[in-house]
């Protein structure tokens, strides 16, 4: 063979190998939505939505499992935004060239990919351990540890996107540093702040290792937030793992409802990205 | 909301400068409002800072009594064994790195293709929908691909794959062993496949990312001596982007090494070291899931706390070198 059919050869293998990773990587995405609604549709009826979650062997639903995870992600949101966005706008507005703003976005950036089960190890041991028993607040705190990085990120990223002059323009006529970020440069980022919380909730509400020893579970309704707490994710973890048909089912079920709200809390996400930018 | 009161005081002069001991004040009020302001973003930056210290010295305190009761031994035992009260951590360590090396091995080279797809050869209208298919396969939680891989993965590979590897690799020599036992269906090589899945996105979009910051000029002449797209790819923008996709990879890297609930369900739990892949075996992250809330005693929770600080330090080595080369990258880009 000639040494210009090797190359050619060598060019249509590595084509034909980068067009079947795709089809593989796209398939993938395919084949476990497909799995998710083929499962998770025949189980999901209106009981899933209204009735607790049951005993082996009796029929149910996920409710206390679904208001368990709004209520922890909804604390959890309330408490983690506010600190992601004020040290956001601390690393974007204050601090953009100091070093300590450096170790800061560092150190997020890490946060931001540190494996969550580790937080709920660190919650376990400063909140639960000394109160002696597992709480729902314990839940969302270590939810909302979560939810911090993610807000920062996106905060001081689309600070950082607004023209300087918008800045100098709200200085000239006299405004205080405090009232341009919070009237001029916070509005002008809105979208995209947004943006981050939107992914924030995305995030935390698939999250399962750190509720596990922080909000444990709980097989019946409560909003007692200083109580054990159930959520869907460990809901899920527990009945899939089960030996019981009718608790997988519901597993699935529970799967579906939570990759439908993360899917389309990250379209939301990107369209709402999307419409802020020129292009 | 006293600062937007004042600030609009403030912005319509003709009333402030009716009244200068009010204006004088405002200004005061203004200043006092900045400075709390300023001080309290300060000081939210600063608590990110102390959560990272704080996470780890509270893991440290927990760990404590375990690495007082077996000292380094800890790093190296092998039994797990909650009755006698010997902990050690080095089946589930070789666990993360097995499973971890095995989705390397898978998600580098076909994330790698992908990314090369996208940037080199996707028609343009193609481009944004296969880019955000991927990047949605990454917002995917663990527990979605975790009862993905148990319920309709492992009894796949069980059926198909496994006894067909088995069956191409038993009668090699050291690789037969590799391969070695049943079937099971879940187990370390079912763990590690799940975990390529999970990190293709992030090697993906990042490398993809970097390929097109490769100036189109060095692209063009290549193409201009002759050189074939996958040349261009290999010898052209692999070189110009190496540090980036080194970066990817580590991300990737250190999210496969921490990864929990995905790995706990396929991965079968057993505390032993088997050479083969196909055993079912345990990592750091599945055993604290498994056995945190069932542990009994000090010790036992202390060596499982000591296991969360082992892989906190593991991680944050890998995403530290991660974002160093990424961080890099992007100050280079900002200084052409």
């Amino acid at each position: 063979m000639s040494p210009y059919a090797i190359r050619r050869l060598r060019n249509g293998a590595a084509t034909g190998l980068s067009i079947a990773a795709t089809i593989a990587g796209v398939g993938a995405l395919f084949l476990i939505l497909g799995a998710l609604l083929w499962e998770g549709v025949g189980s999901l009826s209106l009981s899933v939505f209204t009735e607790m979650t049951p005993p082996p062997g009796a029929s149910g639903g996920l409710l206390n499992a679904i208001v368990g995870s709004l209520i922890m992600t909804a604390i959890a949101i309330v408490l983690g935004t506010p600190l992601g966005i004020l040290a956001g706008t601390y690393l974007a507005e204050y601090g953009r060239y100091n070093r300590f703003t450096f170790v800061v976005r560092f150190v997020n950036d890490i946060l931001l990919s540190a494996p969550s089960i580790v937080i709920g190890l660190f919650v376990y041991e400063i909140v639960v351990a000394p109160a002696g028993h597992f709480s729902a607040y314990a839940g969302a705190l270590a939810l909302a540890l979560l939810v911090v990085p993610v807000v920062l990120r996106t905060t001081e990223d689309m600070l950082l996107l607004i023209p300087r002059e918008l800045r100098e323009a709200a200085s000239s006529v006299g405004m205080p540093r405090s009232v341009m970020i919070i009237r001029i440069a916070y509005r002008a980022a809105r979208a995209g702040m947004l943006t981050g919380v939107l992914l924030a909730i995305a995030r935390i509400s698939g999250e399962t290792a750190p509720l596990l020893f922080t909000a444990l579970n709980n097989q019946f309704f409560s909003a007692d937030v200083t109580r054990p707490m159930s959520s869907l994710p460990v809901v899920i973890f527990q009945f899939a793992l089960s030996p019981y048909a009718d608790w997988q089912a519901l597993a699935w079920a529970g799967a579906l409802i939570i990759a439908l709200a993360v899917l389309a809390l990250n379209i939301a996400a990107r369209v709402l990205a999307a419409g802020r930018q020129p292009t | 909301m006293s600062e937007m009161v004042v600030s609009t005081a403030y912005l319509s002069p003709g009333t402030a400068a009716a009244a200068p001991v009010a204006r004088a004040k405002a200004i005061q009020r203004l200043q006092a409002g900045d400075t709390i302001f300023r001080l309290l973003t300060l000081f939210s930056a600063v608590l990110v800072l102390a959560l990272l210290g704080g996470v780890i010295v509270s893991l440290m305190i927990g760990a404590a009594p375990a690495f007082q009761a077996f000292g380094w031994r800890f790093l190296i035992e092998q039994s797990w064994n909650p009755v006698t009260e010997r902990f050690g951590a080095i089946a589930p360590i070789y666990g993360t790195v097995v499973t971890s090396l095995i989705a390397m091995v898978i998600a580098v080279p076909v994330g790698l293709a992908i990314a090369m797809f996208l940037s080199e050869l996707c028609p343009m209208w193609l481009r944004r929908p296969l880019g955000i298919a991927i990047e949605l396969l990454a917002g995917i939680p663990s527990i979605i691909y975790g009862i993905w891989g148990l319920f309709v993965l492992a009894p796949i590979l069980q059926t198909t794959v496994q006894p067909a590897l088995i069956e191409l690799f038993g009668p090699v020599p050291l690789l037969s062993a590799l391969f070695a036992g049943p079937p099971y269906g879940i187990g370390t090589l079912t763990a590690g496949i799940i975990l390529a899945v999970m990190v293709l996105p992030f090697i993906t979009s990042i490398s993809r990312d970097v390929f097109q910051t490769v100036p189109a000029v060095l692209k063009e002449a290549a193409y201009g001596l002759g050189a074939t797209r996958w040349e261009v790819f290999w010898q052209v923008v692999m070189p110009y982007a190496r540090a980036g996709v080194i970066g990817a990879c580590m991300l990737a890297l250190g999210r496969a090494l921490g990864e929990t609930m995905a790995v706990t369900f396929v991965i079968g739990n057993a505390h032993r070291i088997s050479a083969s892949l196909l055993a079912p075996g345990t990592t750091i992250s599945a055993t604290i899931a498994n056995e945190f809330t069932e542990a009994v005693g000090d010790l036992y929770t202390a060596s499982l706390i000591a296991l969360g600080l082992l892989l906190f330090v593991i991680t944050f080595i890998v995403l530290a070198i991660a974002r160093y080369l990424l961080m890099r990258l992007e100050q280079q880009e900002g200084r052409a």
